[in-house]
């Protein structure tokens, strides 16, 4: 049944499905009203789970970190300055390989300070171990919460996930959005059972430190998990749809993509507006498509070679910036890697920092720079306040 | 020693971290001069150093150098010398 609800209520009715057990998380701009609801869930009695109460997301994370240790399903969620200042135990948590999953309120990173949304905070934590799932609308990021702890949670996975959405766009937005029920949420997510778990009558150190004969070798352990886990997320994401009718085994969704001559590759809920963009486009006789990346982390190269394969240009829309780098933003050289030798233009436009809209003739400004082969570059500089 | 997920590992020293190999300088006891008073096995902080049958030994697979031994040796019977390697 669809219910009106915010974004960021829509998560916490996800979370507190998927029955975790412990729940840290400090308040942060955007994300604050996922955790003040799952506080109250607590509280109330509705979600029986400790929420331990922290002084900074440090701390919060390491609450997290601990408590997957010890063998419970954990969640925390968080954005921006919150996000890099647990940048530490982020790659920590990956390393010691608890599969804790975090909902990041996608949020522009200071100075400026900037409340606004932009996905330069997930995207800077990008190389941590952590996969990174990225919705659209309400209903795709709330029902990411499910498939990420089922992908997470496997044996053969254990790497922490985050699901990201873009902050205030999706996580402060009234949608209609269907809240599975707890029995069929109980079958699909069954109860966490740790791989190695911290117990006092059998002690183990985890993430212990490794001598130059060993790092190397875990590092690769993780990545080779994180390889694996693209099958993981598929596979949790098609079992979702024959469930609950929400299909998420693909991680790219092309948009009108036959006969297209210039191509979008996005992510997060500018989607939206570029599909719009393009049905307009499409009136006027402009053959253009999307791409959506759903799945960041790990990279689905070989999908977005497919399914850009019949282009003649694509047009990544960056909502953040890998400051010196050629091409501006940090998702083009991905795809640009993915297409190599096909001789497709692949063109990055660094749009919509701290919160600036795009609009859709700014998405129609951005496939006629495409089509001219002009792009790696700020789109939409102001150049009077320069 | 096969890898474990996350690096876990059981409390103890690491046999595979063998210290000594980041040794400089070698303690050398001079035996006339030690009272086998113990004061260099209870501070070692790799335990590399123990007492067996009147005698001080050092673990040289696990020694890393750091000289706290010959620091706190009241009588002064323990030198840091450099190593040849």
């Amino acid at each position: 049944m669809l219910q009106i609800m915010e974004g960021s209520h829509a998560i916490a009715e996800a979370v507190r499905l998927c029955r975790p057990e412990v729940v840290s998380a400090y308040p942060i701009t955007p994300q604050t009203h996922i955790v003040e609801r799952l506080a109250e869930m607590v509280a109330d009695g509705d979600l029986n789970a400790e929420y331990i109460c922290v002084e900074s997301e440090f701390s919060a994370l390491s609450a997290c970190l601990g408590a997957s240790a010890a063998g419970s399903r954990v969640y925390s969620a968080t954005s921006s300055q919150g996000l890099i200042l647990m940048a530490e135990v982020v790659f920590n948590v990956a390393g010691m390989r608890q599969p804790i999953i975090m909902s990041i309120a996608n949020r522009a990173l200071g100075a400026p300070l900037s409340i606004w949304n932009d996905q330069q905070d997930s995207i800077a934590l990008r190389d941590s171990g952590w996969f990174q799932l990225y919705g659209e609308d309400v209903q795709e990021m709330t029902d990411q919460h499910f498939i990420a702890y089922k992908a997470a949670e496997r044996h053969d996975i254990l790497l922490p996930g985050f699901v990201c959405f873009d902050g205030f766009i999706l996580s402060h937005t009234y949608e209609p959005v269907d809240i599975p029920n707890q029995e069929d949420i109980d079958a699909y997510l069954p109860k966490y059972v740790p791989y190695n778990m911290l117990d006092a009558k059998d002690p183990i150190s985890m993430g212990m430190y490794a001598t130059p004969e060993y790092y190397h070798e875990f590092r690769y352990e993780i990545d080779q998990a994180m390889m694996r886990s693209a099958a993981a997320l598929s596979e949790a994401g098609k079992e979702f749809g024959e469930i609950f009718g929400r299909d998420y085994s693909e991680h790219v969704v092309p948009y009108r993509m036959d006969d297209a001559d210039v191509a979008f590759v996005a992510m997060g809920s500018i989607c939206g507006t570029i599909k719009d963009a393009i049905d307009e486009m499409r009136t006027d006789g402009i053959k253009v498509g999307l791409v959506k990346i759903r799945t960041y982390r790990p990279f689905p190269e070989k999908e977005i070679a497919k399914a850009l394969g019949g282009v003649s240009a694509v047009a990544v829309l960056e909502k953040n910036v890998s400051i010196g780098s050629a091409m501006k933003g940090a998702v083009g050289p991905e795809i640009l890697h993915a297409l190599n030798g096909t001789g497709i233009g692949v063109y990055s436009y660094v749009a919509g920092l701290g919160g600036r809209d795009i609009r859709k003739k700014d998405i129609r400004a951005m496939a006629d720079l495409a089509a001219q082969g002009k792009g790696n570059m700020f789109y939409g500089l102001r150049e009077e306040v320069l | 020693m096969a890898l474990r997920i996350g690096c876990c590992a059981p409390p103890g020293k690491a046999p595979g971290n063998k210290t000594g190999s980041w040794r400089i300088y070698l303690p050398v006891i001079d035996g006339e001069t030690c009272t086998l008073c113990g004061n260099c096995v209870l501070i070692c902080p790799e335990t590399a150093i123990e007492e067996v049958e009147g005698e001080i030994v050092v673990d040289l697979d696990y020694c890393k150098g750091c000289g706290l031994c010959a620091e706190e040796c009241p009588t002064e019977a323990i030198s840091m010398e450099l190593e040849e390697k």
